[in-house]
């Protein structure tokens, strides 16, 4: 089946180079920071984790996010989703390979990778999100290479993937939930330290999951003869919009607790996002960006004559995409190191060999989500234009 | 001195020991001093710990910059200058303030308003940083309470590093070699790429020799030793003197003691000689 992505016409093939070009930049800069060390990157003693570890908060959740396609359709039977579960499962098969690239160009030694699993280690959270996403990535490929190959052959699945699906849904529920967690248990960070932490993050992940899944669905009904439809596209919308509410509700629950109890090392971390500690604002005015971001979104998406109209729709989950990843694929992370345990401003920016190694690993997701999607409809003989 | 100095080798040698197994602790303390063995038998093993007495330190002290260059001379800890991303350090200095950030002071004692403190890992006795890391690349040494490293393990994920709630351990952002002035050869230097911090002088005390830091000190003013000993010399102190931990309401439990009394008590307990030094400095 890999076969169908190798064909293609002249605006595929010119939009899988435009990626492999990105990604052939990219690789060059992580070679030349496998070489030098992490010192390329913007990082320092005390902002030991930054734009790459961020990333890979933030697409933990797009990952997870598959869980909302597959849910109402396996276990509530909702047929509209039948045609979007295999782009949930393939957008998730991509989100996971690019937090595991994430994880590895952050590692010092990526050479040693397979300590992890030589030596493993139970009491590190951050084993079990090894194990929680390597299965997670397992059970979509099986998934999802099973359904497609019976549509193939006009066959239903067979009775024995069920029970697979089914339990991808936890699982789905739980590489979120453990990610929360290598954060949520460090006395070292209150910032982190909040019960609501898992919950938020699943929310927000809830949200811009299926945001960009909507998105991605009008992107292909656009280039080709696949239609969603628009229920399943209004339901989505539905999804996101409580999955939003939901999420801010969750933020001022944060705020409120942090603001009203007053305690410094809590209170000057908001402090730090919203205006700036010593000087060092440089996330405010993103921040601020999100916070705007989000309440468009809601207008947009509370008002049920803007959810349903496409048009205004789409200008909502960009709002919800972008509030939540300067939220998540900025903020949550460097927020944590500033200040320091020892009450330390320290400025963190990326540098351009870091943006352009996360913007490579971007673009592996994008080529491959291109090519999975491309698949898909090879098989249901959906592609406009033969190869 | 040398009273001090055989006590802490007969502590070295347990150490050592220790690592062996319970069972023939406990058969040399006896040989050793029966109160020794007793305090063994119901407390469990040694635990390494370390007392600062700040009454010792004035505010300009040479002994501070002693202390540091022992270390990082010993261990080939790089010297990045004025390169604040890049910097490794095991021991080093902050003000009293920054030093235990957690608490406020607003009347402070004039003497420790800005005095240099000494900072190191603390050793914790319930490390945070062990429990996180993925590889046990880090990891308390069971016998003596040591939080060790594994450098040819470690990953260079950071964890360890996120989780210490002290700042304690250093990252290789860069090849450390070339910033290293003089390399000791007995003493291996890292790669770029992991993580390294203070190991207590780990190969130090295991040749019955006292940290490179406590070495550096002409009179206690960092005493080592046994915590589980009630004769040791630091648990005498600890007995005598109000001292406190760093963040110790996180419940890391770290071994690392700071004497925060008045320095005009170290007339009552020691000789003419140091209130001297004491004076010279601080209360001139
Ligand atoms: S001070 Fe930090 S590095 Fe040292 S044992 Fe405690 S938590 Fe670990
Ligand atoms: S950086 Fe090294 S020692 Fe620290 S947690 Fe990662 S593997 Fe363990
Ligand atoms: S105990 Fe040894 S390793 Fe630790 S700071 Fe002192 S000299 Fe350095």
């Amino acid at each position: 089946m890999l076969e169908k992505a190798l064909t293609g016409n002249r605006t595929y093939w010119t939009w899988m180079f435009f990626l492999l070009a990105i990604i052939g930049a990219g690789a060059a800069c992580w070679f030349w920071q496998f070489r030098t060390g992490l010192t390329v990157t913007g990082l320092s003693r005390d902002v030991v984790w930054g734009l790459y570890i961020a990333q890979f908060t933030f697409l933990v959740g797009v990952a997870a996010s598959a869980v909302m396609v597959v849910l109402p359709y396996y276990l509530h039977n909702y047929k509209a989703f039948g045609k979007m579960t295999i782009l949930g499962e393939f957008l998730a098969i991509a989100a996971v390979i690019m937090c595991m690239l994430f994880i590895f160009v952050d590692m010092g030694r990526p050479d040693r990778i397979f300590n992890v699993f030589l030596h493993p280690t139970p009491h590190s959270m951050m084993f079990w999100d090894t194990v929680a996403l390597g299965g997670y990535l397992v059970l979509n490929i099986l998934i999802s290479r099973v359904s497609l190959s019976c549509e193939r052959r006009g066959e239903p699945p067979p009775k024995w993937i069920k029970p697979i699906i089914i339990l991808s849904i936890p699982w789905a529920v739980s590489i979120h939930t453990v990610t929360a967690f290598l954060y949520a248990g460090l006395a070292a960070r209150p910032f982190w330290m909040t019960a609501i932490l898992a919950p938020r993050f699943l929310a927000s992940a809830f949200a811009a999951g299926p945001a960009l899944l909507i998105l991605l669905a009008l992107i292909v009904r656009r280039l080709t003869t696949f239609d969603p439809g628009k229920e399943a596209i209004q339901k989505l919308a539905e999804i996101v919009t409580y999955a939003m509410l939901l999420n801010v509700f969750f933020v001022a629950m944060e705020l409120f607790t942090a603001l009203y109890s007053d305690i410094p090392e809590h209170v000057l971390h908001f402090q730090f996002l919203f205006m700036g500690l010593e000087g060092n604002n440089t996330l405010a005015p993103w921040m601020w960006l999100s916070v705007v971001l989000a309440v468009v979104a809601l207008v947009i998406l509370v008002n049920p004559s803007t959810r349903r109209s496409e048009t205004t729709l789409v200008v909502g989950c960009i709002a919800v995409f972008g509030s939540l990843w300067i939220d998540k694929g900025l903020g949550m992370v460097i927020a944590g190191f500033i200040p320091s345990p020892l009450g330390k401003v320290t400025q963190y920016s990326p540098t351009a060999p870091e943006l352009t190694i996360s913007l490579a690993i971007y673009a592996i997701g994008i080529l491959i989500v291109t090519g999975l999607y491309k698949i898909a409809l090879e098989v249901r003989g959906q592609m406009k234009t033969e190869p | 001195m040398d009273g001090n100095r055989r006590d802490f080798l007969k502590l070295a040698g347990l150490t050592a020991l220790g690592a062996t197994g319970a069972s023939s602790i406990n058969a040399t303390t006896a040989a050793a001093s029966t109160v020794e063995s007793q305090a063994e038998a119901s407390t469990g093993g040694v635990r390494l710990g370390m007392v600062i007495d700040l009454r010792k330190f004035s505010k300009n002290d040479a002994l501070i910059e002693r202390c540091i260059e022992a270390c990082h001379a010993a261990h080939n800890v790089p010297d990045f200058g004025d390169d604040a991303k890049n910097e490794v350090k095991w021991i080093w200095s902050e003000d009293f303030e920054t030093a235990f950030h957690s608490q406020e002071f607003h009347y402070i004692r004039e003497d420790l308003k800005g005095k240099p403190t000494l900072l190191l890992c603390n050793h914790c006795n319930n490390p945070p940083c062990t429990r996180v890391c993925p590889t046990q690349a880090t990891w308390k040494r069971e016998a003596d309470g040591i939080v060790m490293m594994d450098w040819h393990r470690c990953i260079g994920c950071r964890y360890c590093v996120v989780a210490c709630p002290y700042g304690s351990r250093s990252f290789n952002w860069k090849d450390p070699r070339p910033a290293i002035d003089e390399i000791t050869p007995d003493y291996p230097t890292r790669m770029r790429g992991v993580v390294e911090k203070c190991t207590f002088c780990e190969e130090r005390i295991s040749r019955g020799l006292e940290p490179a830091c406590v070495e550096a000190c002409s009179n206690d003013e960092i005493v080592f030793g046994n915590l589980n000993d009630p004769d040791s010399k630091v648990r005498q102190l600890l007995a005598e003197r109000m001292a406190i931990r760093r963040k110790s309401g996180l419940g890391t439990q770290p071994e690392v003691y700071y004497i925060i009394d008045d320095p005009r008590t170290l007339q009552e307990t020691a000789p003419a000689a140091v209130v001297e030094v004491a004076e010279g400095g601080d209360h001139a």
